[in-house]
């Protein structure tokens, strides 16, 4: 330990030297995003439940594909006869099926955009609503990087959890519904499994790649922020 | 080739200009000097002076409290001694260091380890405990967790608050906030603490305990300590008083000069 203030002295020329000087640890920015979605809970959950909505409806229209496609690939006259009067499904149809994709797909894509506005937007709102606490820790010694990095392990938290809590909920909905429907025992599991583990790996991936995205934007907006910004008074 | 060749003096530039451990040369090293500060903002066609040239020098150790109306360029004369703001003309040299040369890392890390900032609104990261907030910035140093607790359960004990390390900002007073703020601007031994009207949202009683509390701090660790401030008591703990007055020092009175007119300026504002 240096004994004095001015034992350290700063001159120019030690650039690479200060970059790493100034640090801040994985488990310490994860401690800190923790602590920060527990304390603005109902925030997070307002971002949380858009996540949730958006993959719970892509897990249960891709699980109503899965569905569809399983007691299609059965060709047994009886149910052939329920998929055209519930589901609107003419099996030997093949354009048919292929409007029917498109039209979900395209309302896929619609729904993933109102969720991701949805996301920045609530993004956007918790930096303007901690532009104190930015402001401080830059007046602490925080590199831009270190917020930026706060803001995505943030979103990508609240990321997995909402899809983790969206991929049931899209799944048994649209199980129970296609159960009752066409009798729980008519599927072929087989098949069915493996597709559903597919269907979810994809909500994994496109429920934390959009948290992750839409933080890309308010993360910029917060690292970019003055550390003077602590000092303004009025709230 | 030719690169071969060069990168050994490169070497012995760095080794050369790496920081060199220098004792404090005395009491009268001067910490924070300014030298012709100017700050022009331009707002559409008009320029408007809000410094106009500001030359002083502030010693290691000095208490001093900078006065002035709003609207004087007291805030941003303050913002630039604190390295939050760059001047438009003259220099202003922290430790010997001119902060316009320094890039966003250099500002960050002397930020970081030269000055700790008060602030009137306190400022504690609200998601973290007395605790957290006093060591994050040893965090930042560099410190490990540890070393970190340790010093910051000191330091804590240290402002009268050593009973309340894992409470958080909402679950203590204002005063008592402040004292972790001052704790947490001492967390990596700073030469300087900058505190922006430190007393302005605490009543009369707490106001003048977190004044001693500063006034204490400057005599143990020899920290100098800058203050904007409204406030009269704080002109009595100040060694020197800086008046700004249209972006330019109207005078500077010394402690022993102030004494005299204490009871003028409280008449005054009376």
């Amino acid at each position: 330990m240096t004994p004095t203030n001015t034992a350290e002295r700063l001159l120019p020329g030690d650039r690479r030297r200060i970059g790493k000087q100034i640090v801040l640890p994985w488990s310490k920015s994860l401690e800190i995003c923790i602590g920060s979605i527990r304390t603005r809970l109902g925030r997070s959950i307002v971002t949380l439940l858009g996540i949730v909505l958006a993959i719970a409806f892509l897990m249960s229209i891709l699980t109503s594909q899965a569905l569809i496609d399983n007691l299609r690939s059965q060709d047994n006259e009886h149910i052939n006869l329920l998929l055209a009067q519930d589901a609107g499904v003419d099996v030997h149809d093949a354009t048919s099926l292929d409007h029917k994709h498109q039209q979900d797909m395209w309302l896929l894509t619609l729904s993933m955009l109102v969720a991701f506005v949805g996301i920045v937007n609530s993004m956007l709102m918790s930096v303007t609503e901690r532009f104190r606490e930015i402001g401080t820790m830059k007046c602490l010694g925080a590199l831009d990087a270190f917020i930026i990095r706060l803001f995505f392990i943030e979103s990508t938290i609240q990321g997995v959890v909402g899809t983790l809590i969206g991929i049931p909920i899209g799944f048994l909905m649209t199980y129970l519904r296609n159960g009752v429907t066409f009798g729980f025992g008519t599927f072929h599991y087989g098949p069915l499994l493996g597709r559903t583990a597919l269907n979810l790996t994809i909500c994994l991936i496109v429920g934390t790649v959009l948290a992750i995205i839409a933080a890309w934007w308010p993360a910029r907006v917060a690292a970019r922020m003055q550390p003077v910004e602590a000092m303004r008074v009025e709230e | 080739m030719s690169k071969q060749t060069k990168q050994p003096s490169q070497q012995q530039i760095v080794q050369t200009e790496a920081p060199v451990a220098v004792a404090t040369p005395s009491a009268q090293h001067a910490i924070v000097r300014s030298r012709n500060v100017k700050k022009i903002y331009v707002m559409g066609a008009e320029k408007v002076e809000a410094l106009r040239g500001i030359s002083l020098e502030i010693c290691q150790g000095e208490y001093i409290s900078i006065m002035g109306p709003s609207g004087s360029g007291k805030s941003t004369f303050f913002n630039m001694i604190g390295g939050l703001d760059k001047p438009s003309e003259g220099q202003v040299f922290i430790d010997e260091v001119d902060i316009a040369q320094l890039d966003a890392y250099e500002l960050a890390w002397l930020r970081c380890r030269k000055i700790g900032y008060i602030f009137q609104t306190f400022n504690l990261i609200p998601v973290m405990s007395a605790l957290e907030n006093v060591t994050l910035p040893m965090i930042f140093g560099g410190m490990t967790t540890d070393e970190a607790r340790d010093k910051g359960a000191a330091l804590l004990a240290k402002v009268g608050l050593g009973t309340r390390l894992r409470h958080r900002p909402f679950e203590l007073s204002g005063g008592q906030q402040q004292r972790v703020a001052i704790a947490r601007s001492l967390a990596n031994d700073p030469a300087i603490i900058l505190a922006d009207e430190p007393t302005g949202n605490l009543d009369l009683k707490t106001g003048t305990e977190i004044i001693e509390i500063l006034k204490q701090m400057n005599k143990e660790m020899n920290v100098t300590i800058i203050t904007a401030t409204h406030d009269h008591k704080m002109l009595a703990a100040s060694d020197r008083v800086i008046w700004i007055r249209d972006g330019r020092v109207e005078k500077i009175q010394n402690r022993e000069d102030l004494k005299i007119e204490v009871g003028k300026i409280d008449g005054e504002s009376l």
